[in-house]
């Protein structure tokens, strides 16, 4: 099991599009993936749910990943926050 | 101001009424058993699949270079919702330990899903309360489509609004109270087009995203010829589009008494109107018109909005159906008349520079043998119900026509093995669309019992002008001498080997050719119903013999602005 935390750099928060793309990056592991706001853990599989956690721009959130393919998914995931996150 | 495509003339002064958001109510049934569980569960599942390939569907469809990405993303959480694991497991929780219907669980799920949007303090993501709701009502939507819905009881003068109407909501439409309908999506040729048309209620589609600013009960004046909407509109407006509507009732109330007038004109020359259609029951509704019978039953509607090729049983039933709602009036079946702008989503025909020029219709079926001849013989088998003829169209040489009887001949024999009836003096016929089959007419019209021309892919084949685009469009123009030449050799050199020849292009719809049309010989006309009682109404106050007047000075004419412009004159 890896948990990270990452703080949402962008002001607007995490908006439909970049919950979109995290959710289908998700779907791509085997892992258990859950992500928490403040003492709220949902499963990142769902896209209802994680803008339900209404995550705005400066809040810090934390992912877990759970599984046989947890090393890449983490990396994976890295990479969506530090790089990807930024252009979409 | 909203702006569309105009479908079915006409003007409509009404209260806007939002068909998809009204369709939620709960039923509060509980389910009995297991069974009925495992029943919802499937229905939940099978309206999120056909939910999500509508959805992918509309962003294949996307146009970027036109419409804002910011759409297209929000297709695609559209996808997510679709297919988010927490709303299924928070509806089948609701139909597996509350024994509700899958009806209420997807209404009582996505209405606690919007609520907590909507509770949200930031503008954004509130905003997305709508989203929801949109996948809601769209897997309502398709779980109605196998469920019974009752006739819906509307307010006089309602102006139906929705993203498009599908067969079963124009069937359970009560059309009295329902006076014009626009829609957010659609062409000429969709079916809330279609309906429309053949029903004479005044529509507007293709409206694009706009159509979402109108709500409930807004007054609006829907204008069916020009495609426009104006919402809310002043009391000027309205009365002068009071006017406009007065002096269209007047005139359809009046064409429409034409329906058992027989079209023959002053000098007794008997003239068939026909009706273009595409399933038995616009038959139906082209007879109501005072159509004679089809000049062109077009077959693509049975190939399309599927996932497989339609079986021999399956066309036989659709023909079938036509021919006995026909009532012995003769039917010309058009086989299939797929590729350039016309795909099928499980028949795959690759990209290609000129879908026009390229591998379509005719050219398809001689290919494809095993889905010619099970089309084929489908129709054969229907041609014991009712009169049927058979027409292949995108003919450009005298090979394709008799490798296609050749295939008929042996669709005939299997039927003969079988011990199956069909009608052995079916008459075997072809389109002339393309410019060789209208120039060779003397030579084609040896091997087959009828033309009949399309004009709309002659005129682009002739003019070499894509009608789709906007750049040269102008240049496509029916009324150029050299597409009216081509026309009226095709007419004459039916005549000269006594074959008939009818026309099912726009011009045999088009007020200002008709005389020109009965001039050159045509005694054929097919067309949407709803055109038929005008066409009707030119042909019986007119005679032959000025009608070949209009003919003779049309052809001395050099332009198609000198000709338009004299047909115009003598119409008015």
């Amino acid at each position: 099991m890896i948990t990270k935390n990452y703080i949402i750099t962008a002001a607007e928060g995490m908006h439909a599009r970049p919950a979109t793309a995290l959710v289908k990056l998700t779907k791509r592991f085997t892992s258990a993936i859950s992500i928490k706001k403040g003492d709220r853990t949902v499963k990142l599989n769902s896209l209802l749910n994680i803008l339900g956690l209404a995550i705005k721009g400066g809040d810090t959130i934390s992912i877990t990943t759970d599984g046989e393919d947890e090393v890449t998914a983490s990396v994976a995931i890295d990479t969506f926050f530090q790089e990807e996150l930024k252009h979409l | 101001m909203i702006t569309g495509i105009g479908v079915s003339p006409g003007i409509s002064i009404g209260k806007a009424y939002l068909l998809h958001k009204q369709q939620a109510t709960l039923t509060g049934i509980l389910l009995l058993n297991d069974r009925d569980v495992a029943i919802e569960t499937e229905k939940f599942n099978n309206a999120a699949a056909l939910s999500i390939s509508e959805v992918e569907t509309i962003i294949a469809g996307y146009d970027t270079t036109t419409n804002s990405t910011e759409g297209l993303d929000i297709l695609e959480a559209h996808i997510e919702l679709l297919s988010d694991p927490q709303i299924k497991d928070d509806v089948i929780e609701k139909i597996s330990k509350e024994r509700k219907n899958v009806n209420d669980a997807v209404i009582e799920v996505i209405r606690d899903a919007v609520q907590l949007f909507k509770n949200m303090d930031d503008e954004y993501l509130s905003a997305r309360a709508a989203d929801v709701q949109d996948i809601g009502d769209r897997l309502l939507k398709n779980l109605s489509i196998t469920a019974k819905t009752p006739t819906q009881q509307y307010e006089p003068d309602t102006i139906i609004i929705a993203e498009d109407l599908t067969p079963s909501d124009t069937i359970s439409m009560d059309i009295i109270h329902v006076i014009g309908f626009a829609t957010l999506v659609g062409s000429r040729t969709s079916h809330a087009a279609i309906i429309a048309k053949s029903r004479c209620i005044p529509a507007v589609v293709g409206c694009g995203e706009q159509l979402n600013s109108i709500k409930n009960n807004d007054m609006l004046i829907l204008d069916g010829q020009t495609g426009q909407i104006i919402i809310t509109p002043d009391q000027n407006t309205i009365e002068q589009y009071q006017i406009k509507r007065e002096t269209w009732l007047a005139q359809t109330a009046q064409l429409r008494s034409l329906k058992d007038t027989p079209a023959l004109t002053t000098d007794g020359t008997i003239i068939n109107l026909l009706a273009n259609i595409g399933d038995a029951g616009d038959m139906e509704q082209a007879i109501d018109l005072g159509a004679e019978g089809s000049g062109l039953l077009r077959t693509e509607l049975l190939f399309m909005g599927r996932d497989a090729l339609p079986t021999e049983q399956e066309q036989f039933e659709f023909y079938k159906a036509v021919a006995q709602k026909a009532k012995g009036k003769p039917v010309i079946v058009r086989t299939l008349d797929i590729g350039g702008d016309k795909q099928l989503p499980y028949f795959n025909i690759p990209a290609e520079q000129n879908p026009f020029l390229g591998y379509r219709a005719i050219r398809i079926c001689l290919d494809r043998k095993d889905i010619f001849i099970t089309q084929l013989k489908a129709i054969l088998r229907a041609s014991a119900f009712g009169k049927l003829k058979i027409m292949f169209p995108m003919i450009s040489n005298i090979q394709e026509i008799r490798a296609a009887k050749a295939i008929l001949e042996e669709a005939k024999e299997e039927l003969i093995k079988v011990n199956l009836p069909f009608d052995k003096t079916l008459l075997v016929g072809i389109m002339i669309e393309i410019p060789s089959a209208a120039i060779t007419a003397d030579l084609l019209a040896k091997e087959v019992d009828f033309f009949s021309i399309g004009t709309n892919d002659l005129c682009q084949y002739t003019l070499a002008v894509d009608r789709m685009n906007e750049k040269i469009k102008d240049l496509y123009d029916p009324y150029n001498p050299g597409v009216l030449r081509l026309i009226a050799y095709v007419i004459e050199q039916g005549h000269k080997h006594h074959i008939e020849v009818g026309m099912c292009g726009e011009l045999a719809s088009d007020p200002k050719a008709t005389l020109l049309l009965l001039g050159m010989g045509l005694t054929e006309f097919s067309m949407s119903a709803i055109a038929i009682p005008q066409i009707k109404n030119i042909i019986i106050n007119n005679g032959l013999s000025a009608a070949k007047q209009v003919h003779q000075r049309v052809m001395k004419m050099d332009s198609s602005t000198a000709i338009t412009a004299y047909l115009q004159e003598i119409n008015t």
